[in-house]
């Protein structure tokens, strides 16, 4: 059988692009799922926050996926689990997606268009080179949350956190909630990686210091984690010397950053943006590839679910449009990411395939206050988004009317971060 | 009583103690960790050297290119990864060009096959990507890249296939000197055992200082590694070697045979000789000294930096070092030292174990017998990943559990991982798997999979979650116990 859409991930991306691809007419919609059950990284979390954008009220995470779920269910649409994708080729108007599981072997099947929702995955201690020992009780704190939440089981009991993304800041309150010590949270930067609301309400209300300016620079222990050695950094973050401090600690956990999972991407010969780690796209998150659309973290890594939700309906809708020959391929206009700006998704725009506005999502390099974003094409500014504080944790949406792109025949759109005017 | 014991189950005690299956005898092979192969073999550059440096009045210099020339079939027979790669020395000036002469004689002398130098234009040619200020080299077609501990893990398994008694967990304590046998006291049961095969790596000194009186000395150098993701592994074709100098051998570049990239060692003398610490200086050190000739090394695509240790044996006086293995019948009768176990020992181990037992043991034992039945292979892995299509249909045909995947970065399957856990010699522990498979080997270190693998491990071996231990037993426990929901329920 061809299926129309094959989507590559279970995960709230691809659960929501396979909802829209079927509503938006696409017959024959398959989900691919490598993990045990549908839901991605929500199954492992358990705590609230999710879909106040969506759905207006504090979901927990295997809530907001089960909203999901339920569509695909309801809607019919057929999803393999415990598959693994080994390879996307791409034969024309047919890609083809070679994969395993136990029930059905090895697997080649054919899609029309295909939707990759790979997610992404932590930065590891390997990554970052840390000095000192290699024992264990050193792990990633989504590795620590699934231990706990998925499995039953604590990594350990007095813990030190290094990093202050998200996930980090979650474990922190849910290892204190388990009876664990949480000493500290260090973070290297002067400022926090996660949102202000996980901050008041996963350290702050627990009393857990957050020690900015702060990195590990020993892991002592050679079986099992003993402790670690703490220091302050300066401006251009490199250690001040004598303001060492050790803290023994059986477990370690990192949470210093998020990488978009693109190796079926690239082995597939998709362009990647640098910037991003994740496919060059455009405003229905159409790869370099044709037919091959990617949302969600395998793009580029969100804080917020509901702003994969609401991606996936883009790359939903242009799967379709794609297989009906309404996807309009001429590139109109590319972004790029200006002074203080870290990147801008999409890379690309083609006007013909915008309805009413094109959402440009991006990352600020640092904190800016009394600050606005101002986008330009050419000399000429065409719209500005102005937040009363720009932080690098929390991701911008920048919406620009159709009318306001349309008073230009092509060019790039420049984001800048600049004083108010 | 066993005919042999055999301490330490590194490379060297794990392939002497095969080699010994040829003849029959009743032999043990003991080591104080929970794995074999877990300490120097664990942690080291993976080369097998062609031969050309170690003079060829030393021990090195006899084994090192013979050893070398054998490890196609060795590694056939073993089921280990090997490339043939070759390896350059580089020199980047006319002082560094005369060492390169040197080195070639010398690798004349050692018999070394197919050594020539190379000028300028012929090194930019093979190597793209070397520092253009580069001259000329020493190119040696031999040298290669092997996975060290699996290596020792598969010449452990097939000496336990072939009928030796491997226990791990028994850290030698004691050696008790019955003259006439040995009573060797450990963490574990006590051994007694004919004659002794010292093969302890960094601690051979210790344990020959419990039976005779200390005639030589290790020294604990520690060498920095970096592991460099796949992505970068196709940097340099061959083992980039710097051209020698009174400082040391400088920091090499190097694939490895599963296709990642390394740097390293430096050189640095420690006391305590489970000093695995990296720090942060020596970890520059690398990184500086290995762009001079590889500048274009993408350090953002590192994905572990480790540390391990040599053990440099010091002679007689203790001051001074003759810079060569010690493998002789020591002056303690029937006692075997196979110490000062350095590079290259892992290039000339297959010519060192026919060493060992031919014209050691086999003197010693009057009426030794062949064993008719020793058979030197493995059983094969089956390595998903490096399966044909039509292969991978077929194995997941046979067994559905390789149709799992169970580590995403490298593609590794339950079936694989279940396989090791039941072997001879088998995974006890994550990082035992993480050896034997690669599971967690990639470039997100075992975040995914190694919840999974800790899963798989239990299930196999019956026992709880918390029971599995990342290395060391009892202290290198990855779990503390269940959640509070859990506890409630139960």
């Amino acid at each position: 059988m061809i299926y129309d859409v094959v989507i590559l991930g279970g995960g709230p991306a691809g659960l929501a692009a396979a909802v829209e691809a079927k509503n938006a007419g696409a017959e024959n919609v398959l989900i691919l799922e490598r993990d045990r059950e549908l839901g991605g990284i929500l199954n492992q979390c358990i705590h609230n926050g999710f879909g106040l954008h969506t759905f207006n009220e504090e979901l927990t995470g295997p809530e907001y996926a089960e909203r999901y779920i339920d569509q695909v269910i309801a809607l019919n649409i057929p999803y393999l689990l415990n598959t693994m994708v080994l390879d996307l080729h791409d034969n024309g108007a047919l890609k083809s997606i070679h994969m395993i599981n136990e029930e059905n072997g090895y697997l080649i099947i054919e899609a029309r268009a295909v939707i990759l929702t790979m997610g992404c995955r932590e930065r590891t201690s390997g990554a970052i080179g840390i000095p000192g020992y290699r024992p264990s009780g050193v792990f990633t704190a989504g590795t620590a949350q699934r231990f706990i939440n998925m499995e039953g089981y604590l990594p350990g009991k007095k813990v030190v956190i290094l990093g202050s993304g998200d996930i980090g800041l979650i474990m922190a309150r849910r290892m204190t909630l388990e009876g664990a010590h949480v000493q500290a949270v260090c973070e290297l930067m002067p400022y926090s990686n996660g949102l202000v609301r996980n901050i008041v309400q996963c350290l702050d209300d627990y009393n857990i210091p957050l020690k900015l300016s702060h990195t590990i620079t020993f892991i002592h222990g050679k079986d099992r984690l003993e402790g670690v050695t703490i220091a302050k950094v300066d401006e251009k973050l490199k250690v001040i010397p004598k303001t060492e401090e050790f803290i023994p600690c059986d477990t370690l956990l990192l949470s210093v950053g998020l990488i978009p999972e693109n190796e079926i991407t690239r082995n597939a010969g998709i362009v990647i943006d640098n910037r991003t780690n994740g496919a060059i796209v455009g405003e229905l998150r159409q790869t370099s590839m044709p037919g091959v659309f990617a949302c969600g973290n395998v793009v580029h890594v969100h804080d917020l679910v509901d702003f994969v939700s609401e991606e996936a309906v883009l790359a939903g809708k242009g799967a379709v449009n794609y297989i009906n020959g309404d996807l309009a391929s001429e590139v109109t206009f590319t972004t790029s990411n200006g002074d203080g700006i870290g990147y801008v998704v999409p890379q690309q725009v083609a006007i013909k395939n915008v309805a009413d506005k094109v959402t440009f999502y991006m990352r600020v390099r640092q904190v800016f206050q009394d600050q606005v974003v101002n986008a330009y094409i050419g000399d000429q500014l065409i719209a500005t988004k102005k937040e009363p504080k720009l932080l690098p944790a929390e991701m911008i949406n920048f919406n620009i009317t159709k009318d306001v792109l349309a008073q230009y025949p092509a060019g790039e759109i420049r984001f800048v971060v600049e004083e108010a005017r | 009583m066993y005919d042999i014991a055999i301490i330490g189950a590194g490379i060297a005690g794990s392939y002497i103690a095969r080699e010994l299956t040829r003849y029959k005898l009743d032999i043990v092979l003991l080591d104080g960790e929970n794995d074999v192969g877990n300490q120097i073999t664990m942690a080291n550059s993976a080369i097998v050297h062609a031969g050309f440096d170690a003079s060829a009045t030393k021990l090195k210099g006899k084994f090192n290119a013979p050893g070398n020339i054998m490890y196609e079939k060795v590694c056939d027979d073993l089921d280990v990864p090997f490339k043939r790669c070759g390896s350059l020395v580089v020199a980047h000036d006319e002082y560094e060009m005369a060492t390169i002469h040197d080195l070639y004689q010398n690798g004349l002398k050692n018999g070394v096959p197919g050594l020539q130098i190379l000028f300028k234009n012929a090194v930019h040619a093979m190597e793209p990507n070397l520092n253009k200020a580069i001259c000329g080299a020493l190119y040696a077609p031999t040298a290669g890249i092997v996975s060290p501990f699996e290596l020792c893990i598969h010449a452990a398994e097939n000496a336990v296939d072939n009928g030796v008694t491997l226990k791990t967990n028994h850290l030698v304590s004691d050696i008790k000197n019955h003259h006439g046998h040995f009573e060797i006291i450990t963490n574990g049961e006590n051994v007694k055992a004919k004659y002794v095969i010292n093969a302890a790596g960094l601690y051979a000194d210790d344990i020959y200082a419990m039976v005779g009186k200390p005639y030589f000395k290790l020294r604990a150098r520690k060498g920095h590694y970096f592991i460099f993701d796949k992505e970068a592994g196709a940097l340099v074709n061959s083992v980039i070697f710097p051209c020698p100098s009174k400082k040391g051998k400088g920091i090499l570049v190097a694939p490895t045979v599963h296709g990642n990239l390394l740097i390293g060692p430096d050189a640095e003398p420690v006391s305590d000789k489970s000093d695995l610490a990296t720090t942060g200086e020596r970890l520059d050190y690398i990184k500086e000294n290995a762009l001079k000739n590889c500048p274009d090394l993408p350090f953002n695509k590192i994905i572990r930096s480790y540390a391990g240790l040599r053990n440099t044996p010091v002679r007689d006086t203790f001051t001074t070092t003759d810079g060569d293995f010690i493998i002789e019948e020591s002056p303690v009768r029937g006692f075997i030292n196979v110490a000062g176990y350095e590079s290259p020992g892992l290039s000339s181990i297959p010519v060192v174990a026919r060493y060992v037992v031919e014209s050691i043991v086999k003197p010693m034992i009057p009426n030794i017998e062949e064993n008719h039945n020793y058979n030197p292979k493995v059983r094969k892995h089956l390595r998903f990943d490096e399966m044909t299509d039509a292969e991978k249909v077929e194995i997941i045909k046979a067994d559905p559990k390789y149709g799992k995947v169970i580590c995403r970065c490298e593609t590794i399957t339950e079936g694989e991982i279940i396989d090791v856990i039941h072997r001879n010699a088998g995974a006890r522990s994550v990082k035992a798997v993480k050896k034997r498979t690669r599971a967690g080997m990639g470039r997100c270190q075992g975040g995914f999979c190694s919840p999974r693998v800790v899963e798989i491990l239990a299930r196999e071996l019956n026992v709880r979650l918390d029971d599995i231990m990342y290395d060391q037993q009892d202290s290198a426990y990855i779990l503390s116990g269940h959640t509070k929901s859990v506890k409630e329920e139960a």
